[in-house]
Order: structure tokens, then sequence, then C-alpha cells
């Protein structure tokens, strides 16, 4: 894990659990795997804290534990996965997809399930159906059979999965004396057959709504008689994830067909989705291109308001194909043509562009000329790339020297004589793509990390004046819920005088704009991120 | 064979397009400033209706999760000298169990956490506990001498805390609500008659005076 990585996850955990987790979590990354025990003495903390730390990290599946080095007879050994917390920074861009493909109810699941990090059906059923009764207005409430098809329909789709059962390492159930095995191994999600097969449970009845005016008691009541009735609902110990693999597959197929309708138009790009939605059940995770479509299976499967004739068709697809993008190849000629769609090319392009685009808005348009220049022909020596960029010899050697102390270009020696004598030696620019990428990821955690933490410092910087607008503000709710006169009300508000109101003003304008800017980036390392994974797993 | 005339270099620089004798820029001998002016601006944020629900979304996840049990607060520290109103500040964290139960056949055994309260407390005093008895059974003798004259008053607030610090030495499972009921019975907290003994001693000098 890189020094990056390691701060990017400290400031996640620290957010979103709290300084203990952090301090565990962050030991456990740069120690790569320990047991209870050593954790607990390293890190200086009460055993306690340390288990409930260690628990809140599985409950949300960043940890995983298994046998030790010692063998099943040996302490547990627990594991932190870096990447499963950086997926922290795109809860958004989930939720956000679920709310499009499938609604507000759809849009809920999701949004509890990764709060929660792992639930029954039943209560996120009941949950969901609560939050929404209570958003509606008075007297409509939300059946339980509405958010049961939605959560189906999350489930067939693959968006979220069954979280993998734990595999016991004796026969336990055999009922024999046998010790109870100390440590239990989780397997892979994906290797078990249930993996997607929603249980049946018989709950019915609709959302409650919490009134304000009820006691916290009987709040608590009520939660109380909810978590005994799901031992009623059927679904005991089936617990579900969100699958991030999914979402991630569908992120890469939202911008290919994005970069293709920037380039070419429209209708090619729902000749693209339709392609890829055909082939979205039968392509493996990692695979370079899709299944071979043909432009008949192509036409049937068009949506119908897209009523383009079958010669017309088949033009876009000729012209798809001889794009230098190369989205889309053509593998054979049966049934009209074979076609797939270049999935691990569309994503090199991609990061290729991206890098470009970075260049340019960096260093200026002429600079990104080179860097296109070097990553079109290769290597170039000094005087080539000034000609062929066409820029005067001087200002391309600034630029260059430029690029290469930001070590986005790199110089290679190629020896004309064994004793590799500098006067008869070849020095040539070069920009290679897949390290440039993972500089640049580096850089995009960085970038991640500063944000965080200049949210946190003006956040900091603040606090007085937060904790005194927040205390207005409580006020002010209690006096409208009891009905106070206006004058009371501006009197309150008068409490926070207008410059503070305007230094509030500025620094919640910040804060969105450092919040925008997180996610914004995070769209950039997804990008980086699958390139480099497609690559690795096409070598 | 080196380039002498500019430090010794394992190339000549010709090459790398540094002509002879022209002036380079000074070499850098301390970090780069901290906020540089850029030349380029940066682009401007993406706006719009998708990015500002997501900003949103974003900010009500981060406020979600601090309220949910899953956010860890290391204990409060330990002030110096306990104080009376100690007992009514209740700190937040004063249950050593998880709040939210998960499936403990997922999880790793021995991450379970042992949900009775005082029978952990105690149990990490034991080894102060050959101490404390000594300690505390002092600390009633001189109570119940200087309140003798207080029996009436004292005697059923005496009682329960006599009761209340055998309790606290017990190991068996003595339940949490046993404790505070007795603290919520009365209107006087226990250890106020702890701090307070010159209170009584006042009383033993001056008994033809009344006590108001």
């Amino acid at each position: 894990m890189t020094t990056q990585e390691v701060r990017l996850c400290g400031l996640l955990l620290q957010e979103h659990f709290g300084d203990v987790v952090e301090k565990v979590g962050t030991h456990l990354i740069r120690s790569g795997v320990l047991n209870l025990r050593a954790l607990a003495l390293e890190t200086k903390l009460a055993l306690d804290l340390v288990k409930k730390s260690l628990c809140v990290l599985v409950q949300h599946g960043m940890c995983t534990f298994g046998a030790g080095r010692r063998g099943p007879a040996g302490p547990v050994e627990y594991r932190i996965s870096c990447e499963r917390i950086i997926h922290m920074l795109r809860y958004p861009r989930y939720i956000y997809t679920a709310k499009s493909l499938y609604g507000d109810t759809g849009e809920l699941i999701v949004e509890e399930i990764l709060q929660r990090g792992q639930m029954t059906m039943s209560s996120t059923v009941k949950t969901v159906a609560d939050r929404l009764t209570h958003n509606m207005p008075e007297g409509q409430s939300m059946d339980y059979s509405e958010v049961v098809s939605a959560f189906s329909q999350l489930v067939e789709t693959h968006f979220l999965q069954r979280c993998p059962p734990v595999a016991s390492a004796g026969p336990s159930d055999s009922g024999a004396v046998d010790p109870p095995p100390p440590a239990v191994t989780p397997s892979e999600p994906e290797n078990h057959p249930d993996c997607y097969r929603v249980p049946y449970i018989n709950l019915t009845g609709k959302g409650k709504r919490r009134r304000s005016s009820e006691d916290g008691e009987a709040d608590q009541r009520a939660a109380k008689k909810a978590k005994t009735d799901n031992d009623e609902c059927g679904d005991e110990g089936i617990f579900w994830q969100v699958n991030f693999e999914r979402f991630h597959l569908h992120f890469r197929d939202q911008a290919i067909i994005n970069a293709v309708s920037c380039k070419l138009d429209q209708t090619s790009s729902e000749i693209v989705r339709t392609m890829l939605r055909m082939s979205e059940v039968t392509t493996p995770a990692n695979a370079a291109f899709t299944q071979a479509l043909s432009a008949n299976e192509i036409f049937r499967a068009l949506p119908s308001n897209y009523n383009i004739a079958r010669p017309i068709l088949d033009q876009y697809l000729t012209l798809l194909v001889d794009d230098p993008m190369e989205f889309v190849g053509k593998t054979g000629d049966s049934g009209g043509g074979m076609y797939v769609v270049n999935l691990h090319r569309a994503l090199a392009n991609l990061a290729r562009a991206t890098l470009e685009s970075v260049v340019q808005e960096r260093f200026g348009s002429r600079s990104a000329r080179i860097f296109r220049l070097l990553l079109r022909k290769r290597h170039l020596e000094q005087k080539q790339v000034e000609d062929f960029a066409m820029i005067p010899a001087k200002e391309a050697k600034d630029m260059l020297y430029t690029l290469l102390s930001e070590n986005l270009v790199q110089l290679q020696e190629i020896p004309k004589t064994p004793d590799h004598a500098p006067s008869r030696t070849f020095y040539l620019y070069t920009v290679n793509q897949l390290p440039t990428a993972r500089l640049l990821l580096q850089h995009c955690y960085k970038t991640v990390g500063n944000l965080i933490e200049r949210r946190l410092y003006e956040t900091k910087e603040n606090k007085r004046l937060l904790e005194k607008s927040q205390r207005i503000e409580a006020i002010l709710a209690s006096l409208q819920a009891t009905g106070a006169e206006t004058t009371q009300l501006t009197e309150v508000e008068e409490m926070i005088t207008a410059p503070e109101r305007q230094q509030l003003e500025s620094l919640r304008h910040h804060i969105n704009k450092l919040d925008s800017s997180e996610n914004q980036v995070d769209e950039t390392i997804f990008l980086l991120e699958s390139y480099i994974t497609s690559t690795q797993a096409s070598r | 064979m080196a380039g002498r005339g500019r430090g010794q270099l394992t190339f000549s620089v010709e090459i790398v397009g540094i002509g002879k004798g022209e002036n380079l820029p000074p070499s850098t001998v301390q970090p780069t400033p901290v906020f540089p002016p850029l030349d380029q601006k940066p682009v401007p944020l993406q706006a719009g209706e998708e990015a500002e629900y997501m900003l949103a979304l974003k900010q009500e996840f981060r406020g979600a999760m601090k309220t949910l049990p899953f956010y860890i607060r290391p204990a409060a520290p330990k002030k110096d000298v306990e104080r009376y109103s100690d007992k009514y500040q209740k700190s937040e964290t004063t249950d050593n169990s998880l709040e939210w139960k998960p499936d403990w056949r997922s999880f790793p055994k021995e991450l379970r956490v042992r949900e009775k309260r005082p029978q952990r407390d105690k149990s990490q005093a034991v080894p102060k506990l050959p101490k404390q008895p000594r300690v505390d059974k002092e600390e009633i003798i001189r109570k119940l001498e200087t309140l003798e004259q207080k029996e009436e008053e004292g005697s059923s607030d005496e009682g329960e805390g006599e009761k209340k610090k055998p309790e606290e030495e017990e190991a068996e499972g003595e339940e949490e609500c046993d404790e505070e009921e007795f603290e919520g019975e009365t209107d006087y907290v226990m250890s106020y008659f702890d701090n307070e003994e010159e209170f009584g001693g006042e009383s033993d000098d001056n008994m033809d005076e009344a006590i108001y």
C-alpha cells in the first residue's frame, strides 16, 4: 500500500467510523496481517475497543479474517482491504445510480445497506418502508410488497448479493463432541450457488409513520418489537451486501456509451448501449471484449423508439468499426456481421484521453501536443520532437524538461557502443501509458486526501460559529414547533449577526466546493483504476 | 569522456539539447513554495442537477454515519479528581457492549464482547479486590461513628449506601438497574455523605445548638 493510499484510508475511516477505528485500521494496513492480541498490543488500545473496531470493519466488509499461519489451531488473523475503504468515496455515486435505475425505493435500499454494511432482507424492507412513509403526505403509507419487489429487482440484476457464508472448519452440525472450530473462514461470495437467490419471506404490512409527538419510549418499544418480529420472517442469517463489482461494470458501460455519444452521435451510442446490454450476463467481469453479436441480433434488440432501417444500422456499425477509437470491432461475417465491443481498448483510450487532458490543463496545449506526439510515436529524439510538434527549439526544450521533471515523460538511453559512451548514445524521450496512469492515480489519491484535510481544517477553524448556528437552528425549530410568534422568531434569528451570516455562507460554499471536487476526482480515480485492472487482467 | 565543464555528468548535455555556454536556471536548494500562482487556471467544477444531488447525498451519508452505532468514540479521559457532577453527566460510552448485534455466526468468536457490564468492571478490578474491602470497611466504620446522630434521617440512605458498596465488590451478576434504582429513589446522592465527613463532626461538638 502506498503512502497516499494509507493516508486516504485513514482519513475516510476517521470521517465515517471515528478515531478508534482509524487507528486500528491504519495500523492493520501498514502491518499487513495481524492477530487480535498483536494488534491490541501494538496500537496500545484497550482490547474492548479493538474488538469493537474489528467488528465494525468486518461488518462493512473491509476486513477479512481467516486461519493464520499456524493453521486452524492458531489465532485468527485479520487483513484489511484498502480498495474497499477507498470505495467509500464512491458511495454517493452508487446511491445515485440505484435511484436512476430503480427510483426512490432502490435508492433508499442501497443507502441503508451501504450505511450498515450487511442487512437482512426483512429489516431492510421495514426500514425503507418506514422512511418512505415518513416522506409521504399524511394518510398514505408505503406497502411492504413494493419495497420487496424493488429489492428483488436489485438482486436479479446482481446489484445486491448475499454475504458469503462462513465455512466452518469442522463438522459442527454432526452433533458429536467435537471442540468448536476456533476460526471460521468466509468464502468468496460468487462461489455460493444461492448468491442471487431471493429468500421467501412472509412479510406483509405497510410502513409505519413515526409521529414526532410520540414519546421516545414508544419508538424504542416499536424498535424492540421490530427486532423480535425478525425471527418470524423466515430469513434468519441471510445477509445482503452491495455488489460493488456490478456497479463498476455499470459505470464502465456508462463511460463507454458517453464517449461514443460525444465522439459520434446519439444513435451510435444507442447501438453500443444495446450491444452492451445484450452481453451483460454472458461477459465475464474482466473480459477484454464482449461476446460476439451478430448484426441481426442487434437489429432485433434495438429499442422500439429507434426505428432505423437495417441498412442504416449496417452503416452505423461500419462507422463504429472504422473509428480510430476502436470501440467496436468486427470479428466475422456470419449473421450479417459479428461485432464485439472492445472493452479493454475502450478503457485504454479513455485513460489516454484523461492523461492528455491532465497535461493540457496543467501545462498548456503545446505541452499537450508534445505529449500526444510522444504517445503516438513512442520514442523520439530531441530534434525530432521539435520538428514534429512544430514548436521552436527553445520552448520545446523547456516544455520537455518540465514534463520530465514531473515524471510524465521518460528518457530512454540506447547505446551505440557497448561502453555506453555518452557521445555515442541515443537519448530518446518516451511516454509509457501504464506507469503514467499509475502515477496519476497516486496523484488523485493525494488530491482527495488534501481535499478532505482542507475541509476538516475549515470546519475546525469555524467550529465555534457552526455550533452557534446549530444551536440557534435548534432553538428556532423548537420555537416553531410550540407555535411562537414571528417577533420571537426574528429575535432569535438576529442572534446571528450579518457578518457572521456572511462568514457562515462562505464557509458552506467552500465546503460544498470541496465535497464536489472529491466526487469529481473520484470519477477520474474510477477510470484509471479500471484501466489498470483491465490491463493487468489481460496480461 | 564526460562533459567536464558542467559538473560531473555521465552524458554530454549537447545531446539533450543544452548548448555550450548556455544559461541554465539556478538549481533549487529548497522545497517548492506552497500555493504557487498557477499559469493555467483550473477548469471549473461540474455543475448541474446530478452533481448537486450527489453532493447532498454525500453530506447526508456522512452525517448519518456519525449517528450510527458504528461510530466508535474513545472513552472519555479520566479527570484528575472525581467531581460531584460526574454522576449526572453520564457519558455516552459507558456500556462496553456493542449497541448493534452482529450475527455472531459469521464473526470470529474472539471478537465477541461479553455483555454483563458490572461483571466486566468488577472482573477487571479483581486484582485490586483485597485492598478495597479494607479501605471500604474503614470508611463504613468511620461513617457509622460520625453519623450516629443522623441515624433517623440517614438510616435509610446509609443502609442503601452500605448495601451499594458490598454490591459493587461482589463479582456475581448484579443487574445495573438495581444500582440505578437505589440512586434514583432518593433525592440525595450517596457520595454526598462520603465527601462531607465533617458534617457529622460539627454536630458532635454543638449538641446544644439547633441544626438548621
